[in-house]
């Protein structure tokens, strides 16, 4: 386990190190030079231009410039936005809430949803389990911006129940305004969560250590909470895991559907501005998040299943 | 020699999985339909997709316009079937360039092992970090806007998925008893690998490639809806959503619930399709290790191994 863990963290390290690589050398992927890109072709003064070339170290080698902006990152300066004329990384922080109300919401929404209809077709099946399956296998290949719009259609513009558009104030008014993009966004994550409930719990059930505490007499309403569903925990919760870690990525279709100001929405509208540093730092931040949950995921399936450590990768 | 030896890690299934059955015909005839619309597009076309006339915005079906017009005047069914084009190239580009890289990669390492193996299988798992349309946005505030750079982006960010997926299988083949044989008769490295290996690796690519054109199909809708792909006059079904939106806060939902409905029954098929060539048994796998695309529509196969 310890050596497990310790490859995980290396790996880790790596991977982070890599992205970052990645989400830095787009600079100086860019056709013509870094300092265009920086200001998006937008006319600059000379002083902002000094500044610039100073800050970004622009006058040093490639590698130079890297670790001074890594340097910059781990200590929260991610530079400064030339369209909004603020900190990247205030911006990040004024930002960062909205999303991770949008993805904790749209978590809860997966997990509880997800795991009840499973359970609900494994444990009945005939006509329940039917409906469950033939509905699923169409929610699954809906993605977020395709389920926004039907949302919004039916539950915003048709019903009037929820709001369409913008952030809300206060607590209430900020969950009934996040309460159809959690439902966009969870939509086909919870239907595939549902499925490989109802599979895995299936597939528990007919195990013979299952069969042998029904026969001894054991209620079935435990043998399937204690036996059945917690053996099913680990293919369900790295599923979920995953599916969070994509929300992530994800969060911006239905932050620009729902007019959200999240950091989804944030990277857009940067790399529609052409705004670098905020597209570097919003990244840089996802990418770090998605890394951390995949990571976490990994673990947590490990340390419930130990089988997974002593198989080593496959 | 030639016989189709593919690697399958599940026995169970091989006879059955010799046809389509009638969910996977019905998908594979979704998906001809939907390529020849396609290609015949322009000739079926009741109007120019490009043809604005304000006065008839959001106008209800008209005799010679059976869809009706979008916010702007044009003829929603001209647009679909404009956009059924890009909507089917992108995917298509994003599949042949991840593929290729991918087999070439899987292959190489597998054959090589040693060092090799070991350095690509690390820096697959280490690039594995970049979801598909976050590796897009980014290449699009870089390289500007457009399909070119969001279908490369996306066959970047698909290539460890799918490198990793061939390495196992490609591994399996390389230890048959048959490629010792050529060897031994003095074939070369490459053409055993081009003439058998990847013949017989085939049904794999194949079943491969279907579900990943789906997932392609998706990210690609994303990031035009976005405004980072496709270029807004031109129809494409992502963009048709996004410009569909301003509708579906008026009332008139048509626009963007057609290009949306058109991705997600194609996706629909290429998935059950993908699940149904022959190939598909290599994908299944046990159920706690990852297999699938991490960036989001994975979960389709996923789910469906029921």
């Amino acid at each position: 386990m310890a050596s497990y863990l310790v490859r995980r963290l290396v790996m880790l390290a790596a991977t982070l190190l890599v992205s970052s690589l990645v989400v830095f050398a787009g600079l100086s992927a860019a056709p013509g030079d870094p300092l265009t890109t920086l200001s998006g072709g937008r006319s600059l003064p000379p002083q902002t231009v000094a500044l610039l070339v100073e800050r970004y170290h622009l006058n040093e080698p490639f590698l130079v410039r890297y670790a001074s902006w890594l340097g910059g990152a781990a200590r929260g300066d991610l530079g400064v936005s030339i369209q909004l004329r603020q900190d990247v990384s205030a911006l990040i922080a004024a930002r960062a809430g909205t999303t991770l109300g949008l993805i904790g919401y749209a978590a809860l929404i997966v997990v509880v949803a997800g795991v009840a209809a499973g359970l609900l077709a494994a444990l009945r099946p005939g006509t329940v389990d039917t409906v469950v399956v033939a509905a699923t296998a169409v929610v699954v290949a809906v993605p977020p911006f395709v389920a926004a719009m039907a949302l919004i259609g039916v539950f915003a513009v048709g019903l009037r129940w929820l709001p369409a558009l913008g952030d809300g104030a206060g607590l209430w008014d900020g969950v009934r305004h996040l309460t159809l993009p959690a439902l966009a966004l969870a939509a086909a994550a919870a239907a595939a969560v549902a499925r490989i409930t109802r599979t895995s719990v299936r597939e528990e059930l007919g195990r013979e250590h299952v069969q042998t505490a029904v026969a001894r007499g054991i209620p079935y309403a435990a043998v399937v909470r204690r036996h059945a569903l917690r053996n099913a925990a680990v293919p369900i919760g790295t599923l979920t895991g995953m599916t969070v870690a994509s929300m992530i990525a994800l969060a911006a279709v239905v932050e620009r559907a729902f007019g959200l100001s999240g950091l989804g929405a944030t990277l857009v509208n940067a790399a529609l501005s052409k705004d670098f540093a905020v597209v570097q730092g919003v990244s840089l931040v996802l990418v770090t998040a998605f890394v951390l949950v995949n990571t976490l995921v990994d673990v947590g399936a490990a340390l419930l299943d130990p089988r997974i450590t002593l198989g080593g990768r496959s | 020699m030639t016989g189709i030896t593919v690697a399958r890690r599940a026995g169970a299934g091989t006879i059955r999985r010799a046809g389509l059955g009638p969910l996977g015909t019905a998908a594979a005839g979704v998906v001809v339909v939907a390529v020849v619309l396609a290609v015949l597009g322009p000739a079926l076309s009741p109007a120019d997709p490009n043809a604005s006339d304000f006065a008839s915005a959001y106008a209800p079906p008209a005799p010679g316009h059976p869809l009706g017009f979008d916010g702007q005047g044009r003829d929603l069914l001209a647009r679909l079937l404009e956009g059924a084009r890009t909507s089917l190239l992108g995917p298509l580009l994003v599949v042949a360039l991840s593929m290729a890289a991918g087999t070439a990669l899987a292959i190489a390492a597998a054959w090589a092992g040693g060092w090799l193996d070991a350095a690509v299988s690390a820096a697959l798992e280490v690039v594995f970090a970049f979801p598909g349309v976050l590796l897009a946005m980014l290449v699009a505030a870089v390289f500007g806007p457009g399909l070119g750079a969001a279908v490369v982006a996306l066959a970047v960010a698909y290539v460890p998925y799918i490198a990793r997926l061939l390495r196992g299988a490609a591994l399996a083949e390389r230890g048959k008893p048959y490629v010792r044989a050529l060897e031994v008769q003095g074939a070369g490295a490459l053409a055993i690998c081009l003439r058998h290996l990847v013949p017989n690796l085939l049904p794999l690519i194949a079943a491969q490639a279907t579900l990943f054109f789906g997932y392609a199909m998706v990210d690609l809708a994303i990031v035009s809806f976005f405004g980072l792909g496709v270029q807004p006059p031109d129809a494409d079904w992502g963009v048709m959503v996004a410009s569909g939106r301003s509708g579906v806060l008026q009332g008139y939902p048509a626009e963007a619930l057609l290009a949306g409905g058109c991705v997600v029954v194609l996706v629909v098929a290429f998935n059950v399709l993908g699940e149904r060539l022959p190939g598909a048994a290599g994908a299944g796998g046990r159920p706690w290790r990852r297999t699938g695309l991490r960036t989001g529509r994975r979960t389709g196969r996923r789910g469906g191994a029921a």
